[in-house]
């Protein structure tokens, strides 16, 4: 068992608990680095990871754009205090003050950052704002529960604009905005039309594992075939390395997806209960994808009481 | 460490100090194994998933096999508002349990199998969870339509080969309300059993509010490819449920 924090606080709870409960120390500020990855656009890249105190939650990809009519943000990260820095760095990078912040899609990783932000600036899908308005503050208080410090000052912030066209321009740099689903009810992908960019938010994960809880994978489907007719050049996902194929990120998103819809059913037909599920062996070629067994697990969270639901038969007499 | 000691209706009984340093070993060790010898054992295997990420349906599966002469498996977690999930007797067949459980914290999650001579192995890990397990309400309450489906129970059994047993899975729909949600008071399946085509009882369980809504259960009762199984359940509220299936009888 590893010893953290939580262990000791833990084995004190039976002991007069003198030392106070929020021991843990301030969080140091978030070391945030864009990289970039075409003409005026930088990609920052978060930690391989699942969202714990160790990575401050910065786990979700962004992607800072330099237009004419200002800075452009692709998501905002986990919490006020990454806004309010990603806000500092992408305007020192671009010189231009941020005009527009996009939320891809509901989850706190990509959307908890926005209060750094006038809300007039901050656009999604309605889908998108419907979901953060039902779901926000139980987002909001997990990633509390698992990120102390690092959350300090952050409310639930809701988008204020919501995005009714299919594109939008910047001084001229045009950026297509296409309203998907299938990571969640509600996903928005972003093609930079000047640099042939794709920026397809959780829709694409790359050398990481998908995550599943609000996924609806036959949508997913036909999304990732949306986004493959796009004739895109470059590929940003949502987790994960840059992808200059722009194809990869797809391929891999949809492999595992296919593999995991296949594998829960067969796992339900076969007879085996959740623990095992979330055990069974991960086929070879999905190995290269971080957190596999992690997101495997989740998803079997996600998925295997509907499956049994559907796949085992009634057998009650009534 | 020391030896935790305590003194019992005038009898002194020592329990081996706990591996996982739960403030809760002692007093829940007094009420499930009592005067009865206990230790702690790795031949017991209690697997879980790595994370929590359902707090209201956690599965655990525990394995005793490897231990062979099994007579009650126990899945419990320490720091729950109603520590006990399952007290399973495989009377016939393999000491195999796995179910799901709710977390209400951060807590220890443990199995227990007491072998034919009175003696308790125990084995178990820490799972972190986020609060509420117990205390929120359960899904069909909230969608409302919990009644209409009420004791809809799914199921199959699988012939597991050599050993003459058969994988049996069983699912009921059930609120299993805790009492901890205002206003709607404890209502949960409290015993299930398992008997053969010839009457004899094969496996039974007692069953306690933190196993999760719509309980689920994988045993593996000695039963051959085509023989009916009668499952037969009971709640709080006296309801009785039955089902039957056929082992190997496909989905």
């Amino acid at each position: 068992m590893r010893v953290s924090r939580r262990t000791t606080l833990a084995g004190l709870v039976a002991a007069p608990l003198v030392a106070p409960v929020m021991s843990r120390a301030a969080a140091p500020d978030y070391t945030i680095t864009p990289t970039p990855v075409a003409d005026g656009i930088w990609m920052i890249t978060g930690a391989d990871e699942g969202i714990a105190f160790d990575n401050g939650g910065a786990i979700a990809n962004i992607t800072v754009i330099a237009t004419p009519a200002g800075t452009v943000l692709v998501d905002s990260g986990p919490s006020l205090r990454y806004g309010q820095r990603l806000k500092h760095v992408a305007e020192s990078l671009t010189g231009r003050s941020v005009v527009r912040v996009y939320v891809t899609h509901l989850h706190p990783d990509h959307g908890m950052g926005i209060g750094a932000f006038a809300p007039e600036i901050v656009a999604a899908l309605p889908g998108t704002i419907a979901g953060m308005s039902r779901d926000g503050q139980g987002f909001s208080d997990q990633m509390y529960r698992l990120l102390g410090d690092w959350m300090r000052g952050t409310d639930l912030a809701l988008p204020g604009k919501t995005i009714g066209g299919d594109e939008e321009d910047f001084g001229g740099r045009r950026l297509r905005l296409l309203a998907l689903s299938g990571h969640s009810a509600a996903d928005l992908a972003v093609l930079d039309e000047q640099s042939g960019t794709l920026i397809g938010g959780d829709l694409l994960f790359h050398d990481r594992a998908p995550a599943t809880p609000t996924a609806d994978l036959a949508r997913w489907r036909q999304s990732l075939a949306a986004l493959d007719a796009l004739g895109h050049k470059g590929a940003i996902p949502g987790h994960g390395p840059y992808d200059g194929t722009g194809r990869q990120a797809i391929a891999q998103t949809r492999a595992w997806i296919d593999w995991l819809d296949t594998a829960l059913t067969e796992a339900v037909r076969g007879g085996m209960d959740m623990v095992e599920a979330g055990r069974m062996v991960i086929p070879e070629q999905l190995r290269n994808m971080a957190s596999g067994r992690y997101e495997l697990q989740r998803s079997v969270s996600h998925f295997y009481p509907m499956l049994e639901a559907k796949l085992l038969p009634r057998v009650d007499q009534s | 460490m020391t030896q935790a000691s305590i003194r019992r209706n005038g009898v002194e009984t020592r329990y081996p100090p706990d591996p996982l340093g739960s403030p809760m070993w002692t007093y829940h060790a007094k009420t499930v194994f009592g005067e009865d010898r206990v230790s702690f054992d790795p031949r017991v295997k209690l697997s879980m998933p790595d994370l929590a990420e359902n707090q209201h349906c956690f599965p655990v599966a525990l394995d005793a096999r490897e231990i062979g002469d099994v007579r009650r498996m126990v899945i419990m977690a320490d720091l729950n508002p109603i520590p006990l999930a399952v007290d399973y007797r495989p009377l016939a067949g393999a000491p195999y349990l796995a179910t799901r459980i709710k977390l209400d914290q951060r807590t220890p999650v443990r199995g227990a199998v007491q072998r034919a001579d009175g003696s308790w192995l125990v084995h178990g890990g820490w799972m972190d969870a986020a609060g509420g397990g117990c205390s929120a309400p359960p899904a069909s309450r909230v969608k409302g339509d919990w009644a209409q489906h009420l004791g809809e129970m799914r199921g199959a059994a699988w012939p597991t080969g050599p050993d003459g047993t058969a994988r049996t899975r069983i699912l009921i729909r059930h609120p299993m309300d805790t009492g901890f949600v205002p206003g709607i008071p404890t209502y949960n399946i409290e015993t299930l059993s398992l008997t053969s085509s010839t009457g004899t009882v094969l496996g039974e369980m007692d069953i306690w509010a933190s196993v999760s809504e719509d309980p689920a259960f994988t045993i593996m009762p000695r039963a051959g490819m085509g023989e009916r199984l009668a499952i037969a359940a009971r709640d709080s509220n006296g309801r009785d449920y039955h089902a039957s299936l056929i082992v190997g009888g496909g989905l």
